[in-house]
C-alpha cells in the first residue's frame, strides 16, 4: 500500500505539476508578503519549481522515506536553501513554510483526480503528508544546525574581539576583559598579553576586569598563574576593577589573589606611572578646560 | 668539557645562555659564577636565557640556587628575556622562583641592578609628563 | 594521513636528556602544537627523561605521533628497570622527592599534560605515558 501510494502520489505530481506549482506559487506569494524584502517571490517560485522536479523523480522510484538516497539530491537541495535562510537571519517559521504550504496544493489536486478510489486517495495522501512532513523536518534540522554554526563562529569572533591589548604609555599596557571568562578564552588572553608585554617592552599589565561579571575558581587561578608568568619575564601586573561580589566569592573560594589590587584603571594607571618614575600634574595657570596635553 | 662564558661589565656579570644546556653544564655555570662573583666582587648577576626554548624543573632550580647563592656574596641575580611560553610552562609545572629578579631585556637588568646598588629609592625624581 | 610511527631512545646520560627534548620538540611541531603547547609537552618530557636516569637507572623513551581520527598528538613512554615507586600517590605530590631535586617532575609532568598515565612497583621498575593533543 506503501508503495502504490508513493506511485500515486508521483503519478499526481507528473500530471498535475503546472496547476500545483500554479497553487504553490500563490501560497508562497502570499506567505512572502507577510515578511517582504528578504528573498524575491521569483526566487521562492524558481526554487519551488526545483524542489518540485526533484520530488517527482525520487518518488517515482516508489520509496516514500525522505532520509532514503533516492531523495538525496532533493535534500542537498533543501539543506543548501535552509542553511542559507539560517545565515539571512529568516525565521524557524519562515523556513519551515516554504515546505509545509506544499501540501495545500497537493491535497487539492488529489481531491479533483477523477476516478481516485477512496483507499487510493487516502494512500496517496498519507504518503505525501508523510513525505512533506519529512522533508519539513530535515529542513528544520540543518535551519538549527547552521544556527548553531553561526553561534559558534561569533563566539570564537568575540573571543579574539574581546581581548585586545592597549598600550595607555610607554612600558603600561592595560587588558580590559569584558564578558564571562572561561578556561579556553582566559588562556587565549593570558598568551595575547604576555606576548604584548615581549613586544612593547612594557614593565606594567594593568588586567581590568570591571566587565566581567562573575569570577569562578579557574579563572581566579588563571588570572594568578597570568601574573605569575608576567613576573617571570620581568614584567608586573595590576589587577583593577574586582566588584564587591567577586571579591567576597574569592575569599570565600579561598582564592587569594595575592597581587597589587586598584579599585579602578585609573588607580592602576596612577600607580603604573608612579612605578615607572612618572608624575601627572595640572597645566596651571592655564584654565583647566582650556588645558592641552 | 664546554662551559657558558661569563662577561664582566663593569659591576656586573653577564651571561647569555645561547645552548640548550644539558645538566652538567648547568651544574658548571653555577660552580663559575659563584667563583666570579666572589672573584671580582661583582654587584650583580644578569643571565640572559632569551635563546633559551626551556626551562625545567632542573635549570629552574639552578637559576634559583644561583640567585641565593649571589645573594649571600652579596650580589644581585636578574634572569632576563624569559620568553611567554617558557613562562607559561614554568608556572603550570610549579616553578614560580620567588626568590629571583626578572627583568624584560638585559637593558633594564642592568638598570635593576644599578638602582638597588646605588640604594637610591626607585622613584625618587618622577619626571613630569 | 602518514602512518604513526615511534622512535626509541636510550637515556643513559644527562646528553640524552637533550635529546630527548630535541626529538619531542620535531615531533611536536610535526603534529602542528601551538608554541606554548609544544614547550609544555618539551618540559614534561624533560622531567621525565631526568627522572629516568636519576632514579630509574636509565631506560627508554618512545616517541610516538598519534592519531585518533581527525585529532593528533604527541606521546612518550618513559620505561625503566629501577627500584620503582613504592607508593605512587605520595610521589605524585608536589615537593616530593628521594633525589634531591625539587619534587616537580612527576606532578609537573602530569599538569603539562593532557594525558598521563604512570606504572610502577617496588623491584618492577617504571612506566610513565605522557600526550598531548593538538
Amino acid at each position: 500500500m506503501d508503495r502504490s501510494g508513493t506511485m500515486l502520489f508521483a503519478d499526481l505530481l507528473g500530471r498535475a505539476k503546472t496547476r500545483i506549482m500554479a497553487d504553490w506559487s500563490a501560497e508562497l506569494e502570499r506567505a512572502n508578503a507577510r515578511v517582504p524584502g528578504r528573498v524575491s517571490t521569483q526566487e521562492l517560485v524558481a526554487q519551488g519549481r526545483e524542489v518540485l522536479e526533484l520530488l517527482q523523480s525520487a518518488a517515482s522510484s516508489g520509496d516514500s522515506d525522505p532520509t532514503s538516497a533516492a531523495y538525496s539530491r532533493l535534500r542537498d537541495l533543501l539543506a543548501e536553501m535552509s542553511r542559507a535562510r539560517a545565515f539571512q537571519g529568516f525565521s524557524p517559521t519562515e523556513t519551515a513554510t516554504f515546505v509545509f504550504s506544499l501540501k495545500k496544493p497537493v491535497f487539492d489536486a488529489f481531491r479533483t483526480e477523477p476516478d481516485l478510489s477512496p483507499d487510493a486517495m487516502s494512500a496517496g495522501l498519507w504518503t505525501a503528508t508523510t513525505l512533506i512532513d519529512g522533508l519539513g523536518l530535515f529542513t528544520m534540522e540543518v535551519f538549527q544546525k547552521s544556527r548553531e554554526e553561526v553561534i559558534i563562529r561569533q563566539q570564537r569572533e568575540i573571543s579574539e574581539l574581546s581581548t585586545p591589548v592597549v598600550k595607555l604609555w610607554d612600558g603600561v599596557l592595560a587588558l580590559p576583559l569584558i564578558g564571562t571568562l572561561d578556561s579556553e578564552r582566559t588562556q587565549v588572553v593570558m598568551e595575547n598579553l604576555l606576548q604584548s608585554i615581549v613586544d612593547h617592552t612594557a614593565e606594567i599589565a594593568i588586567i581590568d576586569i570591571t566587565g566581567v561579571p562573575t569570577v569562578d575558581t579557574l579563572v581566579a587561578q588563571h588570572l594568578l598563574k597570568t601574573v605569575a608568568a608576567a613576573r617571570l619575564m620581568g614584567a608586573d601586573c595590576i589587577i583593577s576593577g574586582i566588584r564587591p561580589q567577586i571579591a567576597q566569592t574569592m575569599v570565600h573560594l579561598g582564592v587569594e589573589l595575592n597581587v597589587v589590587s586598584k579599585a579602578t584603571l585609573a588607580d592602576a594607571l596612577a600607580l603604573a606611572l608612579q612605578r615607572i618614575g612618572r608624575r601627572v600634574v595640572s597645566a596651571s595657570p592655564a584654565p583647566a578646560v582650556r588645558a592641552s596635553a | 668539557m664546554d662551559r657558558i662564558p661569563i662577561l664582566k661589565m663593569g659591576h656586573a656579570l653577564l651571561v647569555t645562555i645561547q645552548v640548550d644546556m644539558h645538566d652538567q653544564l648547568a651544574m658548571a655555570l653555577e660552580e663559575d659564577l659563584t667563583a666570579r662573583i666572589a672573584a671580582t666582587g661583582a654587584r650583580g648577576v644578569l643571565i640572559d636565557i632569551s635563546s633559551l626554548e626551556i626551562v625545567d624543573s632542573f635549570i629552574g632550580r639552578m637559576l634559583d640556587s644561583i640567585a641565593a647563592v649571589s645573594r649571600l656574596l652579596d650580589a644581585r641575580t636578574v634572569v632576563v628575556g624569559m620568553r611567554p611560553a617558557v613562562a607559561i610552562t614554568l608556572v603550570e609545572l610549579g616553578l614560580s622562583m620567588p626568590g629571583v629578579n626578572t627583568a624584560l631585556n638585559v637593558e633594564r637588568g642592568l638598570a635593576l641592578i644599578g638602582v638597588s646598588v646605588s640604594g637610591d629609592g626607585e622613584h625618587d625624581a618622577g619626571t613630569e609628563v | 594521513m602518514p602512518a604513526p610511527r615511534s622512535e626509541v631512545l636510550e637515556i643513559r646520560a644527562s646528553d640524552d636528556i637533550v635529546r630527548v627534548r630535541q626529538r619531542v620538540r620535531t615531533a611536536s611541531v610535526e603534529v602542528g602544537l601551538g608554541l606554548v603547547d609544544q614547550t609544555k609537552i618539551v618540559t614534561a618530557a624533560s622531567e621525565l627523561a631526568r627522572n629516568t636516569l636519576d632514579y630509574g637507572g636509565g631506560g627508554t623513551a618512545a616517541i610516538e605521533i598519534i592519531d585518533d581520527g581527525g585529532r593528533r598528538g604527541v606521546r612518550i613512554v618513559f620505561e625503566d628497570d629501577g627500584p620503582g615507586i613504592p607508593d605512587i600517590s605520595v610521589a605524585m605530590r608536589d615537593g616530593y622527592t628521594t633525589g634531591g631535586g625539587l619534587g616537580l617532575g612527576l606532578s609537573g609532568a602530569r599538569r603539562l599534560s593532557n594525558e598521563f598515565d604512570i606504572r610502577s612497583s617496588p623491584g618492577a621498575g617504571t612506566r610513565v605515558m605522557i600526550a598531548r593533543w593538538k
